[in-house]
């Protein structure tokens, strides 16, 4: 094992994959001579040369288009967005050909590629560059959304995403590039649409992604210090979502709070806990509760900024809340 | 032109037009694919009438030189795109008519198994990928098969088809930009037919000369008249030669007319009929390939007659047989969905959803 951050995970992973398939490159602004505006593509002009790794024009429609047309070809593009905020952009070449194009053409034409870039709120950087939009994307049937917490599950999932046959949604975090995990030396992948259980406890299930599962575990900490036990459950892909996993959880738990970086309307919560709800319902003892990011434009001022974001205390009291009721 | 075509042009007798000589073999398959897209689309349009085919349906009567003059300069090998108003083009590509037709009606042997329709054509055997419903979706996506094609260096073309609608949507000229950066093999094509559904090219157009619209990216464009089957073959085999052979990107606009209304739906009243019989009675493509062949004594007219009756036999055919399809299979809803099926795709076990 070596311990590497978040970035070297994603880079390892896309310089793995690389090596091994002469089918896949990658695309984006600054992904080349820059080194990635985050640093992710770090040293891969050099290994790779400007064919495999390509500087784009400030066009995030036109290159994300032209990630969907050289899949359907038959290449594996990765198409970095710096940020998803910049997605928005693109989001007709996301919806209406990456997603469709398998289903319009009867089967014809696959589109083999990964949408990758940072999504959530960074830090201070105002309303257009902080938003959570994995809802609007796992809505869309033919689309799969991967959001990994650690660069374990990063480097693992991102190599999976990109052998996948389908156009994969990958979400990252600008305030998680720089988090260490411990990575195995040797080649491993994570399949798409598992969980996993990143802390046991029979009092509560939390479930969360992302950024969001290191504020859920630390208020897993919090609850124990109050005899609460919780679980902590991350889907790691929203779509497909691990539902069993879950439900399982849930049905040892029989209580359940969804935390998540995004907007309440519609969320990521809303989904898991609907699905409680129909699958799950003679489990629970309490009602779901959802804690979420604050339903305004995230503002600048760091005070405000910090409450617009989901934090470890409301979701400790959200658990609270939950465990209380009989 | 391929060699298929130099070939064929060698060993029989034809016709030269501007220096350019075309076998009779040649002039008769351009001219029957032109006469076959006319008559397939005349028997879309009456059964759209008796509602057989639903939704939208643009027909491209007029407008059939574009697509085979282009078909005929290109290779099997290269790559086409196109919109919606796209029966013509997959017709011109060789693709199978009654799949063309079973597409139209919804039925299981369309040829995208009856989950496209009218705007969604594909037929990834003869490299035509599409068939977009949305507004100049096709060129960024045009753009990545060219990309693929300078990533491997396999020698194909991109032919990217858009209207003079699609010309003012931002991602033409975002792909316009990477195209020419980076010299990729594209030829985009602007079928000019006038009007952007019911809006006239200078109501929405300041530049209404759209060969010109690549300058400002270097793209070299020139117009050509849309309605002349043989000039629309001669200038699409200098422009994808160009593309080939690594000069980049480069721009054709075909000047041409639609008979028919932007959609079913449509009846047409912001041109007057004068106008349009100008268009029909003086520049006819077929009308016009006719008289050319006739005059050089290669055909009469008593020949088109009889190839006129029986193209439309054959459509009939067509249509019967397309009509005589199952409808799709209800295990058709979910595939195709994902490359491998996924779990929250489907209705719950119990039959809910």
């Amino acid at each position: 094992m070596s311990k590497i951050t978040f970035r070297e995970a994603l880079n390892q992973a896309m310089c793995e994959e690389i090596e091994r398939d002469s089918n896949v490159f990658l695309m984006g602004e600054e992904v080349a001579e820059y080194n990635g505006a985050y640093k992710v593509s770090q040293g891969m002009l050099d290994k790779f040369g400007p064919k495999r790794v390509i500087d784009t024009p400030i066009t995030e429609l036109g290159f994300a288009g032209l990630g969907v047309g050289a899949a359907m070809a038959g290449l594996r593009p990765i198409i970095e967005f710096m940020t998803w905020n910049f997605a928005i952009l693109a989001m007709d070449q996301i919806v209406n050909a990456a997603a469709k194009m398998l289903y319009m053409s009867g089967g014809q034409y696959h589109v083999p590629m990964v949408f990758r870039g940072a999504g959530g709120a960074a830090a201070r950087v105002g309303a257009q560059h902080s938003q959570s939009l994995e809802n609007w994307v796992a809505n869309v049937p033919g689309l799969k959304v991967v959001m990994p917490s650690t660069p374990y599950d990063a480097k693992g999932l991102l190599k999976s995403s990109i052998r996948d046959n389908d156009p994969v949604i990958f979400i990252e975090n600008e305030i998680c590039y720089g988090d260490i995990g411990e990575v195995p030396d040797t080649e491993y992948t994570i399949p798409l649409g598992k969980a996993e259980i990143k802390r046991t406890g029979s009092d509560i299930t939390i479930v969360a992604h992302s950024r969001m599962v290191s504020f859920a575990l630390s208020a897993a900490e919090a609850l124990a210090q109050l005899g609460i036990e919780a679980e902590v459950v991350d889907p790691r892909t929203i779509k497909p979502l691990d539902e069993a996993t879950i439900l399982a959880s849930v049905a040892k738990t029989n209580r359940a709070i969804t935390v998540e970086e995004g907007w309440r309307f519609s969320g990521i919560g809303a989904e898991i806990s609907a699905r409680i709800m129909e699958k799950g319902f003679d489990d629970l003892d309490a009602p779901v509760i959802r804690v979420t990011g604050k339903e305004v434009p995230m503002p600048y001022a760091e005070n405000l900024e910090l409450m617009t974001l989901p934090n470890v205390s409301e979701i400790v009291e959200a658990a609270r809340v939950v465990c209380s009721r009989a | 032109m391929s060699a298929k075509l130099k070939a064929a042009a060698k060993q029989a007798t034809g016709l030269t037009h501007e220096g350019r000589a075309y076998s009779t073999d040649i002039l008769n398959s351009m001219h029957d694919q032109m006469l076959l897209i006319r008559r397939f689309e005349e028997k879309a349009g009456q059964l759209y009438g008796l509602k057989k085919i639903g939704g939208f349906c643009h027909l491209c009567n007029g407008q059939e030189a574009v697509p085979v003059g282009v078909s005929n300069a290109m290779q099997d090998s290269d790559y086409m795109l196109t919109g919606y108003r796209d029966h013509g083009h997959i017709l011109a590509r060789g693709a199978d008519p009654t799949a063309i037709m079973a597409e139209l009606l919804g039925r299981s042997g369309g040829i995208v198994k009856g989950k496209g329709g009218s705007m969604h054509m594909f037929d990834i055997d003869r490299n035509f990928a599409g068939g977009n419903g949305i507004v100049a979706e096709q060129v960024p996506v045009g753009l990545g098969f060219g990309f693929a094609s300078w990533y491997r260096e396999d020698g194909r073309v991109t032919l990217c088809f858009m209207g003079d609608g699609a010309i003012n949507q931002g991602a033409v000229y975002e792909a316009f930009n990477m195209a020419a950066l980076w010299k990729l093999p594209v030829v985009f094509v602007v079928e000019n037919n006038q009007y952007a559904m019911g809006t006239a090219l200078d109501r929405a157009s300041a530049e209404t000369h759209l060969f010109k619209r690549g300058i400002s990216f270097k793209i070299p464009g020139i117009q050509i008249d849309g309605m002349d089957v043989l000039e629309v073959e001669r200038q699409m085999s200098e422009a994808i030669a160009h593309a080939r052979t690594g000069k980049g990107p480069f721009l054709v606009e075909a000047i041409t007319y639609r008979y028919r209304g932007h959609s079913m739906s449509d009846p047409a009243t912001y041109r007057s009929r004068e106008e349009v019989e100008e268009w029909r009675a003086g520049r006819d493509p077929i009308a016009r390939l006719q008289a050319m062949m006739v005059k050089a004594k290669l055909a009469t007219e008593d020949e088109f007659k009889q190839r006129d009756r029986d193209i439309k036999k054959k459509v009939a055919e067509i249509s019967k047989a397309a009509e005589a399809m199952s409808l799709p299979d209800a295990s058709e809803l979910y595939a195709d969905v994902y490359h491998d099926p996924i779990a929250s795709a489907y209705p719950y076990p119990d039959g809910s959803n």
